[in-house]
Formats: structure tokens, C-alpha cells, sequence
């Protein structure tokens, strides 16, 4: 998408070039202009701006902040940038040292020292906002500005996240700034103290009511409460006659609603009931406390509503939660959530002064008049151990005596109908105010995880499911016997710690790869060996060390990507799959094959070097070879920083079957696996057996002579031991535990190497056998290897005369025909020639004489 | 065998242990019979039951090629629901999904699959083998644990994997051979025709039950028996022989006789070919002897109509009494009717400049076969008879 519109885009400098260096006949400028042509539009970028780089994934472009643009000796415009670093770049493992949730808005400042800064200022996309906030504040969100907006809270340097150090802050927060003033955005920007104090509330409010996150919309709509006893005071006096709603408003602000939408709800309300009464601030100011008094009495009026239309959802739990998520946020965040929460509070103070709070009191005092004077008590006591848990926090004298006040009230309001004992009272209390781990998260998880997990009998997934096999009911059984150990250490899924008689190709591979790395080159690498060496494995060897030194740095980060030429229906499904594992992006082959050559042919900024292995090479071959060509052409591109490990297993593959110009690309690196010899092989088998005596010395050796005599599939040589420990095991019943010896071994060997057509032959019927006789005759007579079944039925009848036996029909000889052939005794031409069909033996004649002989 | 692959599986389940293997046997010998009593028993074990044990099966005759089993197993796994939502593409998004299905799982937690390949060999046929190469992998490797079991009945079937593929079987061949004597199989007749024990009506199950073991005993079905069972071990043919004859009972003719098997045996037997030439008429039936003395002549060569008809017009000529002179065109059309019973077969394809008269033909009976026929056929003239016997006297 992006490809295509960065097409249309020119840019050029804005104004005079600010200074220039003449030794390096560069120039400097303090702005670039994009002019996109598609839509006529110019974009003008001052440097301090935030910008959107064209990146690896079209989708996500980089964001940077612009530092330096200049033009080079070669007419290149150049930039320079400070990065900051998306969620997506960030290595998975290093993801949890976040310890919270990240939206896909925000972003780090990037201190990571590898990156190349400068930049071609040709894959500058457009100007975004990048908003700087304290690690407690949420994210706002706003619906006003067009652009794409980005946060910052903390810093990235490639191995741990910290806080925006003050200066970083106050840059960028500058940089928004000035941009702020060049673009008019929104308000929302402009520092808070040039703003009236109800300007600021309504910010605030219009915040907390689009805050995605439940366990804020508590605090905030906390806050709205504190605060809407200003607003409504007003509201309450302009609309006499809207009296019923007021107090479901306020009903709905002391209840703190559980539910999400619910608190949207209320959100909205606050913001509509604020909207009004902005415009109406100036006026209504001077007599504030004067109307403070008739709303408070109006309240007093109220409480009787409450409880009863209330009496499903209000429950001393439900105040007991929202305190409990209250404290939480504050526990969370307590340098800047309380902080401001206390400044708003005091800005209410100064506005409202005292008689607020005296209302409230006042509010407080009055209701325990309905109650009994014990609840009250218990209400006190909880209102002080929630009092003692925020002094806890720090805070200010005022705002927690607000608060208790506030909290006391609310739940003496809805203890009415709820009556509760103080022992209860206090240990909710005490329960809710655990520490943040709790509850919220504990509701929710189980939620999410069934989401996640597919079951059988959920009819609707999400899209995105991750397919999984159900788990078994019962654990698998632990192996009891030494044999049984011996088993499960010889299956060729075990994987052993190391790697054998392998240790002069894994050092060659590693070597070349390391270097590769440290150079920031890329490079081919072909390997071939016949199948069981051990290629695949000792690759996948190399990768894990070379990841573990990534992990402690002592090489340059990479990504490592694996196809396997057997797992792809099509080859050009390799690109599909390569940019799948780099990207995340799914699209079709040939897009993704355009995308792969941009990708590795430009330069590319944060471009880390990418491991690519190939597996069963061969498999990618095609026609015209461009599979296979432009995955050896990448690597010798200068911006690739591609390493290709190609596996297959022949030796002469890009003799055999590659062109000349694909071959050339390829290189001359090559590596060829011997097949294991038997030592080597039973080494192997010794090596996975250390530490469990169940072999016999002798019996690994004829295993190893056997298999290496064969092929030197090591593979083969594993599932022979594993099969001999299970013939032991089975004869073993009646002795006592005993050791695989050479007996098992063999005829575990024969059952495997075994030649199943002489026993098949034994044990065919009777006319079967006639007619691999009439065949053999047949042959004899002919002196050819090839006879038609009218001639072998001659001779058939023949032989059942001299057996003395009744000769079957021509259909019956048909039908012997045919089952000796779908056994591949027989080779035979399609069957619609019906007697002139040829018939071929496919063995040897002398097994068939062997196999007829002995009875 | 059976308790080898029992053990198999039972280590798969209980162990976790993922394995792969062959069986091979000639048709009807009981491979699938074999594998439904071992996971039969299997499911009758406790442990084994409570892991259950998921076992697509994947007939090859209906998963013609990659993607249509795949389809099959993701069905069979019950994964579709999961798919459901999904827009199932491509097949290269199908085979990733169930890998990465697979993949998921490890040798403790999930539970284990087994994989049911009937007809193996024509799995083999796919393109790069690319099914067999993942399943055979995923035995090899740590991951889910799967079993995968081919039945096939060709021997060599080991040669037709590919070199990769094949290093990553684990050579498990499980042979099962029709290895019985005749007193064996005469047990099996037995066995297959005896009413069960909880048939409704005692006394006739009783009474029935006795006729068979009487009938075992007698001689010619005793030699019916032994004739087939030369003829084929397989046991699915000794049930159409017993089908046949068991058809044959009715309420008036309650039990079985050794005439019934006779008759059925006799129907068993019969040649086909032979049967069509039974319901030729006499002028089909020269044609066929006309061809049959050049096949003598000319030692099996090809011939074309115009021989055929030249052949007939000497007979003709020479020794038919009774015989009509037929003109060419009628022998022409009795010569396509012919064509047609595929009783002769040109050698080409007939093509428009070839004319038919000459269209090179060869015939698919053999002498004998003719012979049989022409004994058993009805009001056959005599002079027919005598020139198919003598061919060569008169030329």
C-alpha cells in the first residue's frame, strides 16, 4: 500500500540551506517539503518533527523524530533522526520486563545504539504527534486530530525500559510544542496552567470518560463526582424541572458502576452535564456556595430514591470493589495519578472553598439520622482503614479525609437495605486491599484465556485462533524400567545436549555465520549430505548458540527464519512464508516476492541481519528457477545483510539441476556431510546412552556395522536399538530385567532388513504358486523376461495336468493374475488387454525357484 | 503380530511415544481386521481410554491427493470449528494450520493421534510426498506424539518412498500372510456359517448348526473347498462362494445341501468370456472360429476383417451344408457386434483414413476357451463343430 503511494511522493527542501560545510560539501537545511502528486497536497516537515519512516512492514511504518536534514556531496538528501521503537520491535522475551499492558499507540524513545540514524530523507512518509506522558497518565485519545498520534512514557536501550529522563521529556514536550503552534492542534496540548481551572476540568473529565481502561474509570469518575457536585449544583438550578434525573446521576456517580458500560454511561453524562456548564462557569462562580447549600438539601431529599431503585445492583460489595480498584490505580500510579487528583482537589477547594466539603459533611451527618447508629460506627471504622491505607500512599491530609468522608457517605447511603456486620466491613476491606495482582485480573483472565483457547465444542472462534490438539486427559507415563529410559532416550525427537561426531561442520557453519554477523554481510552457504547425517540438526545447533550469544551480546542481534521445501505446497509459497516470519504480513506469493526484493535491496534503517535456512533445497526448484535465484541474488545485494544456509541432499546439486546463473549466486561455500561411519555411529548411540545400562557393548557395534555397511542414516540405526529394547522387553516376561543383547539386535535387524517376498511367496495358494511356476517356464522356453498371460496359461493348465489337479478357467487365471500383481510379484500392464497382457517377475527368478523349492 | 503392534500403540498412548508402521499383506488377509481388534482392545484398557485416542482414517481411494486429505484429517481431528471462521484458502494455508496444530503439542501434554493410511501406496503417488514427509516428521520429532499406520498390500512398497521420506520412517513392517493349512480353513467355514449363540430361534439354530458340521465333513464339499481354497486364500471369496450358496435357502428348502455349494462353486468358477460366447449367434460364432484358425495359422499375429471374411468364405465355400452365404455387409455388422462384446480388440485406435476392412485386430479368447463354448452351445451345426475341430485338414 505504502509502496505504491511513496511513489507518487517528491520532496524537496524547504527554503535557503541554513549553513553548510564545505570540507564535506554537505549543506544544511531546517525543513523538507512532500509533495504528493496523487492528491496535491504538501506536506512541510521542520526538523524537531515527529515523522513516520518507511520501514520493513508497510503497514507499520517507523516513527522518528527528525533531527538534522542535510544534502550530501552526491545530491542525496539525507536525514537524521532519533528513533523510537514500536512494541513490535521489541524482542518478544524482552517484552515482559514491561510488566503492563501496552496499547498499539505508544511507543519508546529508542536509545539502542546500533540503529543507523541517518537516514535517505526519500522514505520520510508524513508528520505525526508523538506526545510525551509520565509513566502513570493513560493514553487520551483524540477524535479531533486526523493525524496519527503516538505516546511515549519510557525509553528502550536494547536491554531494559526506564523512565523518560526530565530533559527528554521536556524536548519533546517542547517539540510538541512549537509544532503545536506551526499546525494548530488540538488544545489539549497547550500547557495546563494557561488554561482556565474549568477548562482543565473539563480535560480531565472528557479524559476519563473515553479511558479504555475499567480500573481508571473508578478513579475518574471518582473525581467527576467530587467535582459534579459544582456542575450539578448549577445544572440542577438552570433545569428546575429535571430534578428525577439529578439524582440518578448522582446515584450513578457515588455507586461507581462495576460494569464498563455503565461507566460510559456516566461518562457521558458528566461530559454533557460539564459541556453545559462550561459556558455558564464565569457567571455561576460568584455564587457557588450559596447554591451549595440547596443542593445538598436536595440530595437529603434524594436518598429515599436510591435504595430503592437500587436494590439489585447496590451491595456492599460493590462500593467495596470500587474502593479496592481505587486504591489499586492510586497503588499503580501514586506520583502522578494522586498528584493530579490532589491538584484538581485543591483547584476545587479554591473554587468551591470549604462549604464543598461542608456539604458533604453536612450530607454525611444527616443521613446516619435513617441508620442506626452501630452501622455508622462500622462505616467510620471502615472509612479509617481505608484513611490509614491512602496515608499509607502518601497523600495528602485533605484529600484522604475527602475521600473517607466521601467513601463513608456513599456506603451509608446503600447499608440502608444492606444490612452488614462490622466484621464483614472490615475483612472485605482487608481483602480488597491486597495488593494489585487481585481480583480485576482474576475476573478477567479466565475470560480471555477461554476466548483464546479453542475448544471443540465452541462454535464461534475468533479469527485468529491458534489451533490446537486437545490435551490428553491422563499425563503421560513416566518411563519406569531402564529399558524403557533407554527408549525414549533413543527416539530420534529426543534431542541430545550435544551433537556427536559433528563437531568439526558445526564449527565450520558457526564460523561462517558469526562472521557473516559481525560483519553485517550476507553471504550463501550450501550443505548437502544424504538424509539421517544430521544437517538439519546441526544447524539448528549452530542457530541456538549463536542466539545465545545474541542474548548476552556478544553478537549483533538477528532473526532467523526457516523454510522447509517439504512443508511448502509451491515454491513460491517461500515467500510467503519468509515474510510472514519477518513481517507478520500475509499476502500472496508474487506481492510477497516484490515486497522481499524491496525489502533486501534497499537499505533499509533498523534493518537487524536475518539467518535464513533452506531446507530440502531441491524442492524449490522450478521451471524458470526464479525461486531459487532470487533467493541466492539477495544475499549479494549490498543492503541485504541476508546468510542463507541451504540444505539438500546431493552432493552436486548446483551442478545437476541449477543454472549457471543461479549456481554462480550460490557461491562456492559449500559443506558436504559424510555418512556417519560405524564408530561415529556408535558413538551416537553410546552418547545417548550414557548413564543407562541397557546395551550390550557388542550389540550397538553390529547395529553400527550393520547401518553404517547400509547407508549411515543415523536415523535408521536409532529406530533399530529402540525396536531391539522392545524385543527384550517382550522376551524379558519371564526372567528377570536383563540387558539388549546380540540376539535382539538381530532380529530386530532382520525384521527391519528383512525380504518379504520369499515368505510371501509360501504363503500363496496353491495355483499362485503353479502360475509362478508356468511363469518361470515360460520364461525358460521363451528365454525372455517378459511373457504374455495366454502363453503362461498354457503352461499353467499344463503343470495342473501333470498335478493332477483340475485347471482353473481363463477368468480364474485372471484373478491370479491380478492379486500376484497388486502384491508387486508380478509387474503387469494395464489390465484392459485382457490375454495379451505382458507379465513381468519382480524379483529374481532364482528367489521365486528358491521360494517354490522348499516345500 | 497382533501383540506387537497392541504394544505399539499401547506405548504411543500410555508413553506418549510417537512412532510409524507398516502393514503389508496380500488382499484379504486381515490387515484392517488386525488394526480394528488391536484399537478394539486398546479401547477396552482403561488407561488408554482416558487418553483419548483420536485416529483419523484416510482411506487413499477417496483422498486422491494432498489437499483433500488434509481437509480430511482437520475434519476428522474435529479442528474445523476452529477453521470455521477462518476463510480456508489455500492449500499452502491449510498444510501450515495443521502443522502448526501439531507443532503445539509435546510429548506429555497432548494427547496422541493416530494416523490410518488404508490403501498406503497410493499416498506414495502424491506429489513430493509432502503428506507423508510432515506425518513421518512429526513422529520423528518432539511434538505431538501421532502413530502413523499404513495398511497396503504391495510388497515393495518401502522402494517407492522417497530417499528423505523414507529415512524418516521408522521401518516398522508388520507382515501378515495368509499362512493357514486346509483343516484351518475348513475351521473358518465352519465358523462362518454356524448361526451364533444368541440367534432367536434355539431349536432350528441348533439344528442348522448340525447340518454344517455335517457338511464339513462330506466329501464334495469338502473338494469344493479345497478347489477354491487352491485357488485363492483369500477369505473374502470363500464368503461369496458361502453367499451364493446360502442364497439358495428358503422355507421350503430350510437347510443347506452339498448340491448348493456345487451349484455356487460351479458359478463361482465359470469364465466369463466363455459366457458371452455362449450367447453369440452361429454366424458370430464361425467368425470367432475363422479367427481363431488364423491366429493357428499365422501364430497369434494381428489380422483384419478382410482375413476374416475370406477365412469364412472358404468355409463356406468347401464344407457348409447348412450354412447361409451371408453377403459382406451383414458379416461386417456381425464382426462390429463382436468389437463391441469386446470378444476382439484392434490394436489401434481406429482412425478416419484407416479403412475398417483393414483394421488391424487381435482376439481376446484363447482356443481352449472357444472349444468349451462350442460344446455347451445349443443346436450348433454339425459342420461348424467339425471345422472348428479341424482347421487345418482342409487348407
Amino acid at each position: 500500500m505504502n509502496t505504491r503511494q511513496q511513489s507518487k511522493l517528491t520532496h524537496c527542501w524547504y527554503g535557503k540551506p541554513l549553513g553548510s560545510d564545505r570540507k564535506l560539501r554537505t549543506s544544511q537545511y531546517k525543513g523538507i517539503v512532500i509533495i504528493s502528486e496523487s492528491s496535491k497536497t504538501e506536506i512541510y516537515i521542520q526538523l524537531g518533527d515527529f515523522i513516520l519512516v518507511e520501514g520493513v512492514n508497510a503497514d507499520q511504518p517507523y516513527v522518528a523524530q527528525l533531527v538534522d536534514l542535510y544534502e550530501d556531496g552526491a545530491q542525496h538528501k539525507r536525514a537524521v533522526v532519533q528513533w523510537f521503537c514500536r512494541l513490535e520491535e521489541i524482542p518478544q522475551n524482552k517484552r515482559k520486563l514491561l510488566k503492563r499492558e501496552i496499547s498499539a499507540q505508544e511507543v519508546f524513545f529508542d536509545q539502542v545504539l546500533g540503529y543507523d540514524t541517518d537516514i535517505a530523507a526519500e522514505t520520510i512518509i508524513k508528520s505525526i504527534m508523538v506526545v510525551p506522558l509520565h509513566l502513570g497518565e493513560e493514553l487520551p485519545i483524540i477524535t479531533l486530530n486526523k493525524e496519527p498520534t503516538f505516546y511515549v512514557k519510557q525509553s528502550w536501550d536494547g536491554k531494559c525500559f526506564k523512565v523518560l529522563s526530565p530533559d527528554t521529556f521536556s524536548k519533546l514536550k517542547e517539540a510538541n510544542k512549537k509544532r503545536g503552534v506551526i499546525t494548530n492542534t488540538s488544545k489539549a496540548f497547550i500547557p495546563s496552567d494557561i488554561l482556565t481551572p474549568a477548562k482543565k476540568e473539563m480535560e480531565s473529565v472528557v479524559r476519563s470518560a473515553a479511558k479504555p481502561k475499567k480500573v481508571d474509570m473508578e478513579i475518574e469518575s471518582k473525581h467527576s463526582s467530587s467535582k459534579s457536585s459544582l456542575a450539578k449544583e448549577r445544572h440542577s438550578q438552570r433545569v428546575a424541572n429535571n430534578d428525577i434525573k439529578t439524582p440518578t446521576a448522582r446515584k450513578k456517580l457515588e455507586l461507581n458502576s462495576p460494569t464498563r458500560s455503565k461507566g460510559r454511561l456516566l461518562g457521558c453524562e458528566v461530559l454533557d452535564l460539564l459541556d453545559d456548564d462550561c459556558d455558564a462557569i464565569a457567571p455561576l462562580q460568584p455564587s457557588a456556595t450559596k447554591r451549595k447549600v440547596k443542593f445538598t438539601s436536595e440530595i437529603l431529599g434524594s436518598p429515599p430514591k436510591i435504595p430503592c431503585s437500587n436494590k439489585s445492583t447496590s451491595s456492599t460489595s460493590v462500593t467495596a470493589e470500587h474502593h479496592q480498584s481505587f486504591s489499586d490505580t492510586i497503588r499503580l500510579s501514586p506520583c502522578t495519578e494522586v498528584k493530579e487528583f490532589s491538584d484538581e482537589d485543591k483547584d476545587l477547594r479554591e473554587k468551591d472553598g470549604i462549604p464543598s466539603l461542608g456539604g458533604y459533611r453536612k450530607q454525611s451527618s444527616q443521613s446516619p439520622v435513617l441508620t442506626p447508629r452501630s452501622r455508622r460506627t462500622c462505616a467510620q471504622k471502615t472509612s479509617a482503614l481505608i484513611a490509614e491505607q491512602i496515608s499509607m500512599l502518601d497523600q495528602e491530609d485533605f484529600l484522604s479525609d475527602s475521600d473517607s468522608s466521601y467513601s463513608s457517605s456513599s456506603e451509608e447511603e446503600e447499608d440502608d437495605d444492606v444490612p452488614c456486620t462490622p466484621k464483614k466491613k472490615t475483612k472485605s476491606s482487608r481483602i480488597f486491599s491486597t495488593p494489585k495482582s487481585s481480583r480485576n485480573s482474576a475476573v478477567h483472565t479466565p475470560a480471555k484465556t477461554l476466548r483464546k483457547t479453542p475448544l471443540k465444542e465452541t462454535p464461534r472462534t475468533p479469527r485468529n485462533a491458534t489451533p490446537e490438539i486437545p490435551r490428553r486427559i491422563q499425563a503421560a507415563q513416566e518411563p519406569a524400567s531402564v529399558l524403557e529410559e533407554a527408549r525414549l532416550r533413543l527416539h530420534v525427537s529426543a534431542i541430545p545436549e550435544s551433537l556427536p561426531c559433528r563437531e568439526e561442520e558445526f564449527q565450520d557453519i558457526y564460523n561462517f555465520v558469526e562472521s557473516k554477523l559481525i560483519d553485517g554481510t550476507g553471504g550463501c552457504m550450501y550443505i548437502s549430505g544424504v538424509p539421517g547425517t544430521g544437517k538439519t540438526a546441526t544447524v539448528h545447533e549452530v542457530i541456538r548458540c549463536l542466539q545465545q550469544a545474541a542474548e548476552n551480546d556478544e553478537l549483533p542481534p538477528f532473526q532467523f527464519v526457516e523454510i522447509n521445501g517439504m512443508k511448502l505446497t509451491d515454491p513460491h509459497q517461500a515467500y510467503v512464508q519468509i515474510l510472514e516470519f519477518l513481517t507478520g504480513q500475509k499476502v500472496t506469493a508474487t506481492h510477497a516476492a516484490v515486497l522481499l526484493a524491496k525489502l533486501f535491496s534497499t537499505p533499509g534503517p533498523k534493518r537487524k541481519t536475518t539467518v535464513l535456512i533452506v531446507d530440502e533445497l531441491d524442492l524449490l526448484w522450478t521451471r524458470k528457477q526464479n525461486v531459487m535465484y532470487n533467493l541466492f541474488d539477495w544475499p549479494t545485494q549490498r543492503h541485504s545483510k541476508l546468510i542463507i544456509l541451504a540444505i539438500a541432499n546431493t552432493m552436486d546439486l548446483p551442478e545437476r539441476i541449477m543454472m549457471n546463473r543461479v549456481a554462480s549466486r550460490l557461491g562456492l561455500t559449500r559443506m558436504s556431510f559424510q555418512p556417519y561411519t560405524y564408530k561415529q555411529l556408535q558413538q551416537i548411540v553410546s552418547s545417548r546412552l550414557k548413564g543407562v545400562k541397557a546395551f550390550e557393548e557388542d550389540a550397538v557395534q553390529l547395529v553400527s556395522r550393520k547401518v553404517a555397511a547400509l547407508s549411515g542414516d543415523a536415523r535408521r540405526c536409532l529406530d533399530i536399538c529402540r525396536r531391539a529394547t522392545e524385543i527384550c522387553e517382550l522376551s524379558r516376561q519371564k526372567r528377570a530385567p536383563e540387558m539388549v543383547r546380540m540376539a535382539h539386535v538381530t532380529e530386530a535387524i532382520d525384521e527391519m532388513f528383512s525380504s518379504p517376498y520369499v515368505s510371501a511367496i509360501r504363503n500363496a495358494s496353491l495355483h499362485e504358486q503353479i502360475f509362478l511356476k508356468a511363469i518361470l517356464a515360460e520364461f525358460r522356453r521363451a528365454g525372455v523376461e517378459e511373457a504374455t498371460v495366454q502363453q503362461i496359461y498354457h503352461h499353467h493348465v499344463a503343470l495342473c495336468r501333470m498335478e493332477g489337479l483340475q485347471s482353473p478357467t481363463v477368468s480364474e487365471t485372471m484373478a491370479i493374475c491380478s492379486r500376484l500383481g497388486a502384491c508387486r510379484l508380478l509387474l503387469m500392464e494395464a489390465s484392459n488387454k485382457y490375454l495379451h497382457m505382458r507379465v513381468r517377475l519382480n524379483l529374481s527368478q532364482d528367489d521365486v525357484m528358491y521360494a517354490l523349492r522348499e516345500e | 503380530q497382533h501383540r506387537h503392534l497392541l504394544e505399539l500403540l499401547k506405548r504411543t498412548t500410555v508413553h506418549g511415544e510417537s512412532n510409524s508402521a507398516l502393514i503389508i499383506g496380500p488382499r484379504g488377509s486381515g490387515k484392517t481386521a488386525l488394526l480394528n481388534h488391536v484399537l478394539k482392545d486398546l479401547r477396552e484398557m482403561r488407561e488408554v481410554r482416558e487418553n483419548l485416542l483420536e485416529d483419523p482414517f484416510l482411506p487413499g481411494l477417496l483422498q486422491t491427493n494432498d489437499k483433500v486429505a488434509l481437509k480430511e484429517i482437520t475434519r476428522q481431528l474435529q479442528l474445523e470449528n476452529v477453521v470455521g471462521d477462518k476463510v480456508f484458502g489455500s492449500f499452502a494455508e491449510n498444510l501450515a494450520f495443521l502443522l502448526e496444530a501439531l507443532r503445539k503439542g509435546s510429548r506429555t501434554s497432548s494427547c496422541p493421534i493416530l494416523f490410518v493410511l488404508d490403501e498406503f501406496d497410493l499416498f506414495v503417488h502424491h506429489k513430493n510426498q509432502t503428506l507423508l514427509y510432515n506425518l513421518f516428521d512429526i513422529s520423528q520429532s518432539a511434538q505431538t506424539p501421532v502413530t502413523v499406520i499404513g495398511l497396503t498390500c504391495r510388497q515393495d512398497i518401502l522402494e517407492l518412498l522417497e530417499k528423505r521420506v523414507k529415512s524418516r520412517f521408522s521401518h516398522r513392517q508388520i507382515y501378515v500372510m495368509n499362512s493357514f493349512d486346509f483343516k484351518q480353513y475348513i475351521k473358518m467355514f465352519k465358523k462362518q456359517l454356524s448361526l451364533p449363540a444368541e440367534f432367536p430361534d434355539e431349536p432350528f439354530a441348533q439344528k442348522w448348526n448340525n447340518n454344517v458340521q455335517h457338511l464339513s465333513e462330506d466329501k464334495t464339499v469338502q473338494d469344493v473347498l479345497q478347489k477354491l481354497f487352491h485357488h485363492s486364500k483369500d477369505l473374502h471369496s470363500l464368503h461369496l462362494l458361502l453367499m451364493l450358496a446360502v442364497s439358495a435357502v428358503t422355507v421350503h428348502h430350510p437347510l443347506l445341501t452339498a448340491a448348493d455349494l456345487q451349484e455356487a462353486s460351479r458359478q463361482h468358477s465359470t469364465d466369463s468370456k466363455a459366457n458371452i460366447v455362449h450367447g453369440l449367434s452361429v454366424l458370430e460364432i464361425c467368425l470367432i472360429i475363422a479367427m481363431k484358425h488364423l491366429n493357428e495359422v499365422y501364430d497369434g499375429e494381428p489380422f483384419n476383417f478382410q482375413m476374416v471374411y475370406n477365412e469364412f468364405q472358404k468355409f463356406i465355400q468347401r464344407k457348409a451344408h447348412s450354412m447361409y452365404n451371408f453377403e459382406k455387409p451383414v458379416v461386417m455388422k456381425a464382426f462390429e457386434h463382436l468389437l463391441q462384446l469386446e470378444l476382439v480388440q484392434p490394436l489401434e485406435r481406429p482412425s478416419v483414413r484407416a479403412q475398417r476392412e483393414y483394421l488391424l485386430m487381435k482376439l481376446l479368447l484363447d482356443s481352449s476357451q472357444i472349444m468349451d463354448a462350442l460344446q455347451v452351445y445349443p443346436n450348433c451345426p454339425t459342420d461348424v463343430k467339425q471345422w472348428a475341430a479341424s482347421s487345418l485338414s482342409w487348407l
